[in-house]
């Protein structure tokens, strides 16, 4: 019946949807930013442990969609054991990956997180994946303890 | 189902006809804004083709044309709310516009520090706002009266919130998020015990009831064209004249003066007091034609039908495990807000977009209503008289997959 939207909701992401991982308060976080997006109300808490300039631990709490919850929880799987700078630019592939801007994107390269590149076609739903990792943006840089995707 | 003529409605509406995604268009964001008969949509082009120019300005035959035509608009819409002169008819760019044009002249002279203003917990944000902005210029106080877990009104805490300070109560006819009609008239009357004025905000009952100020004798009543089958651009501000007349202009301007000079400005007459600047002469004419046609219709006929859609709806909404329905107020329009059990709203709009139907997905300009009611947000199905029972099927099975494939 949803055939159409087989490339938006794929298994995977049901997958994250149910079972979020990472889904926890970190006591000890070197940087916690809460991500808002006032357009649907999703609203999440990102916990970043660092050592020097690697990213030791990450985790979050929060409640929204499932391209959103699945885009947090894959995020934080993705990003533990990488550099601020490496995380930073996987954030910009990201961002490109999900506007569309770059056609030729290899989608190979963006590992578990291609399962995302289906919200392209639905501009309506391109926060909802962006939303962590505006998020996590904002607490590499530790500029705002708040940001919103509007 | 009582006679009501479903198909020739359905045909009068050339976007019905539309697909979305290849299916049949189902469109249930009707209190978002709703879509436009041939009628109206003829009215414009009309105009545009044959009619147009300046209104109230030029002594040329088609100046003329268009001004009639836009003063028959004024009188239609002066008929329809059964309003006792067209001086009372505002014509305004929408709601939200209405409300702003209330509290600023009428606000910003009446309401002083210390001074109360009470709204209702369940009001959209454009019957929050603008009084917020109006007590931090005055110093005056926003009052909110609560609302139950249906979704309706607590009116024994309304009437005790209304004290002595309070000098305007400004509440929503029949709410967006919840559907809930509130008993309007009760609470005017309880309020001009007291003198004080009561605007209510008609976005969404308009559409969907008879409204006859007189016998609400509601103070102001606002109210939107593009939820009444008109275009955008357009609204009605409907005051009473003598305090309409008591009232400074909002905006300064061409058509609201009657002379000028660098010293000092004598202002018109009501209305156009209030309309500085070409108005939205076709937006006008065209709510003109959305009335004719809605009178054709018979306001009574589409309330009773929109009933029975309404009662429907909710029946088989009871029906699926999981959905909780938003605002079960005892006298409610034709919204259905719900939440299904672990399934977000967003995720429920795009799928059920990719069957062809159109509901909201959000908080509906009403965040302290999800507060309320502790969800980041709804879906929203709002249902106009151009609905079926048959799309309401679609839409159900629809709900009942999408929470088979959430699993």
């Amino acid at each position: 019946m949803f055939d159409d939207l087989r490339d938006l909701y794929q298994e995977v992401i049901f997958d994250h949807n149910r079972n979020p991982r990472n889904f926890r308060v970190m006591e000890d976080a070197d940087r916690t930013v809460e991500g808002f997006n006032p357009l649907c109300g999703d609203r999440l808490t990102l916990y970043i442990k660092l050592d020097g300039d690697k990213i030791v631990d990450a985790s979050f709490q929060g409640s929204g969609c499932a391209i959103s919850t699945a885009s947090v929880s894959l995020m934080t799987e993705i990003i533990k054991g990488k550099t601020i700078d490496e995380a930073e630019e996987l954030f910009e592939k990201f961002h490109e990956m999900t506007t569309g801007k770059d056609e030729d994107i290899q989608l190979e390269a963006m590992g578990k997180l291609a399962v995302l590149a289906g919200v392209r076609e639905y501009p309506a739903r391109v926060k909802c994946a962006t939303l962590a990792w505006h998020t996590l943006d904002a607490a590499l840089k530790n500029q705002e303890t708040s940001i919103s995707t509007e | 189902m009582t006679q009501f003529p479903i198909q020739k409605i359905r045909e009068d509406f050339p976007i019905l006809q539309e697909k979305i995604r290849n299916k049949p268009l189902v469109y249930l964001d009707n209190a978002a804004t709703c879509q436009k008969p041939a009628a109206v949509i003829e009215a414009m082009s009309h105009l545009y083709r044959h009619d147009y120019a300046n209104v109230h300005r030029g002594v040329h035959t088609l100046s003329v044309r268009s001004t009639d035509l836009y003063e028959g608009a004024r009188e239609k819409v002066r008929q329809f709310i059964n309003a006792k002169s067209h001086k009372e008819i505002i014509f305004v760019k929408g709601t939200t516009d209405a409300i702003n044009l209330v509290a600023q002249s009428f606000g910003r002279t009446q309401i002083k520090a210390g001074d109360e203003i009470l709204i209702t917990a369940m009001e959209h944000h454009s019957n929050i706002v603008p009084w917020q902005m109006l007590c931090q210029q005055t110093g005056a106080v926003l009052k909110v009266a609560p609302i139950n877990h249906k979704g309706e009104l607590q009116v024994d805490q309304f009437e005790k919130l209304l004290s002595d300070k309070t000098r305007l109560v400004s509440v929503v006819h029949m709410s967006n998020a919840l559907g809930t009609i509130n008993p309007v008239k009760q609470l005017i009357d309880k309020a001009h015990a007291r003198n004080i004025p009561v605007l209510l905000d008609g976005a969404q009952a308009i559409p969907h009831m008879c409204v006859d100020v007189q016998d609400l004798d509601c103070d102001f009543y606002a109210f939107s064209g593009h939820k009444l089958y008109a275009p955008t651009g357009i609204g009605v501000l409907y005051g009473k004249q003598e305090l309409l007349e008591a009232m400074p202009p909002y905006q300064g301007g061409g058509d609201m003066i009657r002379k000028v000079t660098f010293e000092a400005t004598e202002y018109n007459d009501l209305p156009y007091k209030f309309e500085a600047g070409t108005p939205a002469i076709a937006e006008a004419i065209a709510l003109g034609a959305a009335i004719d046609y809605l009178v054709e219709v018979g306001m009574d006929s589409v309330a009773t039908y929109e009933a029975e859609l309404l009662a429907y709806a909710t029946e088989e909404a009871r029906k699926i495990e999981g959905l909780r329905i938003i605002g079960e107020a005892e006298n409610k329009g034709a919204i259905l807000s719900f939440v299904l059990d672990k399934i977000h709203p967003h995720d429920i709009g795009t799928m059920l977009d990719s069957l062809g139907i159109a509901v909201r997905a959000g908080h509906h300009c009403a965040m302290p209503v999800m507060d309320f009611f502790q969800v980041p947000a709804t879906a929203r199905a709002s249902f106009a008289m151009y609905n079926t029972v048959d799309e309401i099927d679609v839409l159900m099975d629809g709900i009942k997959s999408l929470i088979e494939v959430f699993g």
